[in-house]
């Protein structure tokens, strides 16, 4: 496990931010740190960072304890917490050239980094003239400086166009597959992350709510029967009857837990065998956006 | 600052050069360098900390970038340290530019007006020693100040804190209050004064008065006392904050 937390918790005032987290990150993995505004992801990823201290639980990144081995875990990290922090008055290469500096990189690297996020021809250009998406682009270029073994990135897409995100997410994905990184990655939209993490984990209100593999993810999102018909409740009544459970009723449709292609069929007959007149009957399954909002709504 | 505020000087005695030219060098120095020390000891110099401090901090708090060098492979330590040292060079860059004008502009003003003898008293070495105690009775404040704009966002709590202390210390260190040497914002202003006493202690009248500078007084010591603690008070402070 490159992170491994063991209940987290923290506290602002008497408000808990994050409740007993525990959060496992494989290596080599791109965890996608899912949840909406204000579930405690960003508060998460300073705790992690060591910017909060941790005031319970316990956080082990590359196994080893996080607050006596400080400088030596951050030395392999790199990060990108909510907006980019850039010297505004310095140009995009200075900002690179700084940062390289207190690292003691070479300066080459300065020179691939701008390659790497296409700013090469607005390197000599006041950071404070960029658009969003290129102080974005400058604030993921300083956390790869350093060749960081793992990457923490606070909502990197945040205001970056189609193709913007697209780069970022192949550029992510790249660096998992090609260099072997592992990335940590928070994000309050699903699509983003279920396009590129391998694992994903669910906050809100502080507490996880799910964790595991986007494979996994997708085996808890259970297929449905959905039936449309004309009196939805006299139907669900009868199916009732009949010892076959109803998930869902509304005024055009009703749904029933999906088993097998039989059984669908029996129960196609066996309301039509009783009068009712059946619309339409077909599987569904629930899209992963839909499962993310009611995981969150549960809680 | 230093340039502009020896420019305006400069023109002054440049002006008032008849009247000034029957007078020895070491008055003529003490005129010209003193008009900036008086003003140096209450105003100036605690102003000048407060906005050295500042400037130093703000370029963080405005990048927003406390978070990412606290996130980087550098110890605590390192941060706040070089931070640090680095606004009290600024100071001492400072004060050796006031040195270097006041003697520059001296020996300009006898280029231009003969009659003006300031060379016939050699003032380099007491002009250095005065500003090096000034120097040292400001790194009290320093600390102070640096701490301050380290913790408050704006510019308003520093400077306002800054500003009210400096005139407090001016008011109790003017009034001679005895112990005007335990706060720090009096300390550049008493180490004029002291350095005014001995010369007044120690002259007859009507002689060729002997200025010598004792580097080392009670408001020096409690200045530098001052400064090393709340230094590392504010390392401990760095070391709990939490960053938001």
């Amino acid at each position: 496990m490159v992170i491994s937390t063991e209940g987290l918790t923290f506290n602002f005032g008497k408000q808990t931010v994050v409740k007993s987290l525990s959060l496992k990150v494989p290596e080599g993995s791109i965890y996608g740190f899912l949840g909406p505004n204000g579930a405690g992801k960003t508060t998460t990823i300073k705790l992690l960072l060591n910017l909060l201290k941790t005031q319970e639980g316990s956080i082990r990144i590359f196994e080893k304890e996080l607050q006596s081995n400080r400088i030596e875990i951050l030395s392999q990290i790199g990060s990108l917490i909510e907006q980019p922090a850039i010297y505004l008055h310095l140009t995009g290469k200075e900002n690179l050239l700084n940062r390289a500096l207190l690292l003691e990189i070479p300066e080459k690297r300065v020179n691939e980094m701008l390659d790497l996020v296409h700013l090469t021809n607005a390197a000599h250009k006041k950071a404070g003239q960029y658009s969003l998406g290129m102080k974005q682009r400058l604030g993921i270029a300083l956390a790869l400086l350093s060749d960081p073994k793992l990457l923490i990135l606070d909502e990197p897409t945040n205001g970056l166009d189609p193709n913007g995100i697209i780069e970022v997410r192949e550029l992510l994905i790249n660096l998992v597959r090609e260099h072997k990184k592992t990335v940590f990655v928070s994000s309050h939209l699903l699509a983003e992350i279920e396009r590129m993490a391998t694992h994903v984990g669910i906050i809100n209100y502080g507490e996880l709510l799910f964790q595991g593999s986007i494979s996994e993810l997708q085996t808890l999102n259970k297929p449905q029967v959905q039936i449309e018909t004309e009196n939805t409740v006299d139907v669900a009544n009868f199916l009732t009857r009949n010892n076959i459970t109803v998930s869902e009723v509304d005024e055009n449709r009703l749904y029933v837990p999906f088993t097998s292609k039989q059984n669908m069929g029996e129960i196609n007959t066996l309301l039509n065998q009783n009068g009712y007149t059946i619309y339409s009957i077909n599987k569904q399954q629930k899209d992963l956006e839909k499962l993310f909002l009611s995981i969150t709504k549960n809680a | 600052m230093p340039l502009l505020l020896y420019l305006l000087l400069f023109v002054g005695f440049f002006n008032k050069s008849d009247q000034l030219s029957h007078d020895p060098g070491m008055l003529l120095w003490l005129k010209f360098a003193g008009i900036i020390l008086g003003v140096m000891g209450s105003l100036i110099l605690p102003m000048l900390i407060v906005f050295i401090a500042y400037s130093v901090n703000s370029v963080e708090h405005k990048a927003d970038t406390w978070k990412t060098l606290f996130s980087l492979p550098i110890s605590k330590l390192s941060v706040y340290g070089a931070k640090y040292f680095y606004s009290l060079f600024l100071v001492f860059l400072c004060l050796s530019l006031f040195v270097l004008f006041t003697l520059g502009f001296g020996n300009l003003l006898e280029v231009l007006k003969p009659g003006l003898k300031f060379s016939d008293y050699p003032v380099s070495i007491l002009l250095t020693r005065v500003y090096f105690k000034l120097f040292l009775s400001s790194l009290g404040i320093l600390s102070i100040q640096f701490l301050l704009s380290l913790l408050f966002r704006d510019f308003l709590k520093p400077m306002g804190i800054g500003f009210v202390c400096t005139i407090t210390g001016g008011i109790l260190a003017g009034n001679g209050w005895k112990y005007a040497y335990l706060f720090p914002y009096s300390h550049p202003m008493l180490a004029i004064k002291t350095m005014e006493d001995g010369m007044r202690n120690k002259s007859a009248p009507g002689a060729m008065p002997q200025i010598t500078i004792d580097l080392f007084t009670k408001e020096i010591f409690v200045s530098l006392a001052i400064a090393v603690i709340v230094f590392i008070a504010g390392y401990f402070i760095v070391l709990k904050k939490s960053i938001k």
